[in-house]
């Protein structure tokens, strides 16, 4: 914050006054005669500007993804009366996942000292105002779930991992939103798909740690073919995708680490989690290539956002073909 | 105080930049580097943290009518760029901590001592304007000379601009110049002359807009932008279906599971399974809270079932 006074003011006018007097003789660089670009636009050059994001941001994904997906298992083997040792395990994923997310998201900050800026507002508009709260309340309560219980306060527990699995549902699929409600291309026309593409890799990669823990029930079994039925049907969406905006998703290297991503968390995992319901072996491969499939996916679409952020084209398409 | 806005009208500049040199010292802008793009005379490049203020250099193939130019020439055309300040901000609805704001003048506003550096705004922004800056990490863009405006002064550019083709005021009366001017460059024969100010998206117009000549695109001028809170619908009623599949398969398929493991398992206490399988007792129940409640008060019919079963989940708890 300045105040313009008369040497400010001077100044300017001295600007004005040297720009006035400048004098380019040429007209322009390029040679007459030569290529013009093809399909409009300033010089192939992006318009909006790629995500700053680095690694924290879909190591946030996985492991928040994962945590709440779990907090929900949690709750509902509790109430089918499923083994304790498995909702145990279930909601101290959740509080392992949340206590992880919290520092993934404040390292990504410009200025992580600043990050209580997050709680001076809540936005309903702004998906990553939301996020922020919900990871609150879900850090929070899933704490608390794995505290009382701990100290045998277990009525407390008991509501906390509740309240710990409604968080739990915005945590897992809420970052579909968050990706989907921007001005990236490929993010944006998949704004319809992301939260429930999000939603099944948590849900896989949160069956893929409690297998890996040991836990051999149906119900995880069943769920974690679900996720990976539901990812095979993403990638096939994905590849038969045709249009502009999804090119970084199936061409170049972000196309390539999409494709690995959507094997180890749709087809993979499918077929070893059919075997797996006579094999714990096959299940264990199952839950560990989900769990890669998972983290690689939300690498993917990081990567294919930045890719798509240099692209002008998707933008400069006429104003028929968009709504 | 009435909402000012910026005309830039393209058919007026000479490409000079004394708007970027006025708008760096300003607002004490640090550098951001130097290369020599081989793009005509544009090493700028594009708008962001560091440069709030863009000359665009347009060369392109001649076309008839555009004035001064022989068909053996390519056109040059240039274009003073800057922040919208839109009628529906994506930044400003992106920012999570209330950092950005609309300001009295109508523009939109980065409070630097708010941002924390979240990155929102930058993915947010259908015109690619704002960005975090790398070694401070907040986000900055053009403030419309908030402070100037709030002396009475004009914006920096504006005062620096030797031709006029950046116009400074009132929102409305740049509007009504603008289409005074166009008509003009009309009657002058520049048929190809228009105005770009997306009122009729969901950007609702722009505070900034232009006048330019030809295909409004070769400026990097979308035909069609989007505030992507209009997605915002769509993507969150996707969240909740995907919420309610994952909590609807979850409390199934352990629902289910138990009812299974019931039936395999014979009536009696069934050691050998007892950790891995629910246990047997649960047949019959509807609810494990049914159970521990339906146990103090038993109904003759099967008495010895219901009670063991309230107690192995007292022990196994």
């Amino acid at each position: 914050m300045k105040t313009p006074d008369q040497f400010s003011e001077k100044r300017l006018e001295q600007l004005r006054e040297q720009a006035a007097l400048g004098r380019v003789d040429a007209k322009g660089i390029r040679p007459s005669g030569s290529p013009m670009p093809a399909t409009p636009s300033y010089y192939g050059l992006p318009i909006v500007k790629p995500p700053v994001w680095t690694w924290e941001v879909p190591l946030y994904f996985f492991a928040g993804g994962a945590a709440g997906a779990s907090s929900v298992i949690a709750i509902a083997a509790q109430l089918a009366g499923a083994s304790p040792s498995l909702v145990r395990d279930a909601r101290w994923i959740a509080a392992i996942g949340a206590a992880a997310s919290g520092p993934l998201l404040i390292l990504d900050l410009g200025r992580p000292e600043r990050f209580l800026n997050m709680l001076r507002v809540f936005k309903p508009q702004s998906a990553m105002s939301v996020g922020a709260w919900t990871l609150s309340v879900f850090g929070t309560t899933t704490a608390g779930a794995v505290i009382a219980e701990m100290l045998g306060m277990k009525r407390i527990g008991d509501a906390s991992a509740l309240a710990a699995a409604l968080s739990g549902l915005v945590m897992s699929t809420y970052t579909g939103v968050l990706l989907g409600a921007t001005a990236i291309p490929v993010w944006a026309a998949h704004a319809k798909t992301l939260p429930i593409h999000f939603g099944a890799s948590a849900l896989a990669s949160a069956t893929a740690i409690l297998t890996l823990r040991g836990h051999g029930e149906q119900a995880l079994n069943a769920l974690a073919l679900a996720a990976a039925a539901f990812e095979t049907y993403t990638g096939i969406e994905i590849e038969s995708d045709r249009s502009i905006d999804s090119e970084p998703l199936r061409l170049g290297v972000t196309g390539t680490t999409t494709r690995i991503g959507g094997f180890f968390s749709g087809p993979l995992p499918l077929v070893l989690r059919l075997i797996g319901i006579r094999s714990k072996r096959a299940r264990r491969a199952a839950a560990a290539s989900a769990l890669l499939g998972s983290l690689i996916t939300r690498v993917a679409w990081i990567e294919a956002g930045k890719a798509s952020a240099a692209d002008p084209r998707p933008h400069l398409q006429g104003s028929q073909e968009k709504e | 105080m009435a909402v000012t806005g910026f005309l830039t009208d393209s058919t007026l500049c000479i490409g000079c930049k004394a708007c970027e040199v006025a708008c760096k010292e300003w607002n004490d802008v640090p550098d951001d580097g130097f290369v020599w793009s081989g793009l005509s005379y544009d090493n700028t490049l594009a708008l962001g943290h560091s440069t709030y203020r863009h000359v665009k250099f347009v060369e392109r193939e001649p076309t008839a009518g555009c004035g001064g130019n022989s068909s053996a020439q390519v056109t040059w055309e240039f274009s003073s760029d800057v922040c919208r300040h839109c009628g529906n901000a994506g930044c400003l609805e992106a920012c999570p901590t209330g950092s950005i704001v609309r300001t009295e003048f109508g523009s939109v506003f980065v409070q630097p001592d708010i941002c924390n550096g979240c990155g929102y705004c930058v993915v947010s922004c259908p015109f690619g304007v704002i960005d975090r800056r790398p070694g401070d990490g907040r986000a900055f863009k053009c403030t419309f000379c908030y402070d100037r405006q709030k002396a009475g002064a004009e914006p920096a550019c504006a005062k620096a601009c030797p031709t006029g083709s950046i116009i400074f005021g009132p929102l409305d009366d740049l509007e009504r110049a603008a289409d005074r001017r166009l008509a003009q460059l009309r009657a002058n024969g520049m048929d190809d002359a228009s105005i770009w100010n997306p009122k009729e998206t969901s950007v609702g117009g722009t505070h900034a807009f232009f006048i330019v000549r030809g295909d409004a695109r070769d400026y990097n001028l979308p035909p069609n932008p989007q505030v992507p809170t209009v997605l915002l619908k769509q993507s969150w009623s996707a969240a909740g279906i995907a919420a309610a599949a994952i909590a609807g398969a979850s409390l199934l398929t352990f629902a289910l599971g138990k009812k299974r493991n019931a039936g395999v398992t014979p009536a009696g206490p069934a050691a050998s399974r007892r950790r891995t399988a629910k246990p047997s007792t649960f047949a019959g129940n509807a609810a494990p809270a049914q159970a521990s409640h339906s146990a103090a008060r038993t109904p003759p019919g099967q008495p010895a079932r219901r009670q063991r079963s309230a107690g192995e989940r007292r022990t196994t708890r």
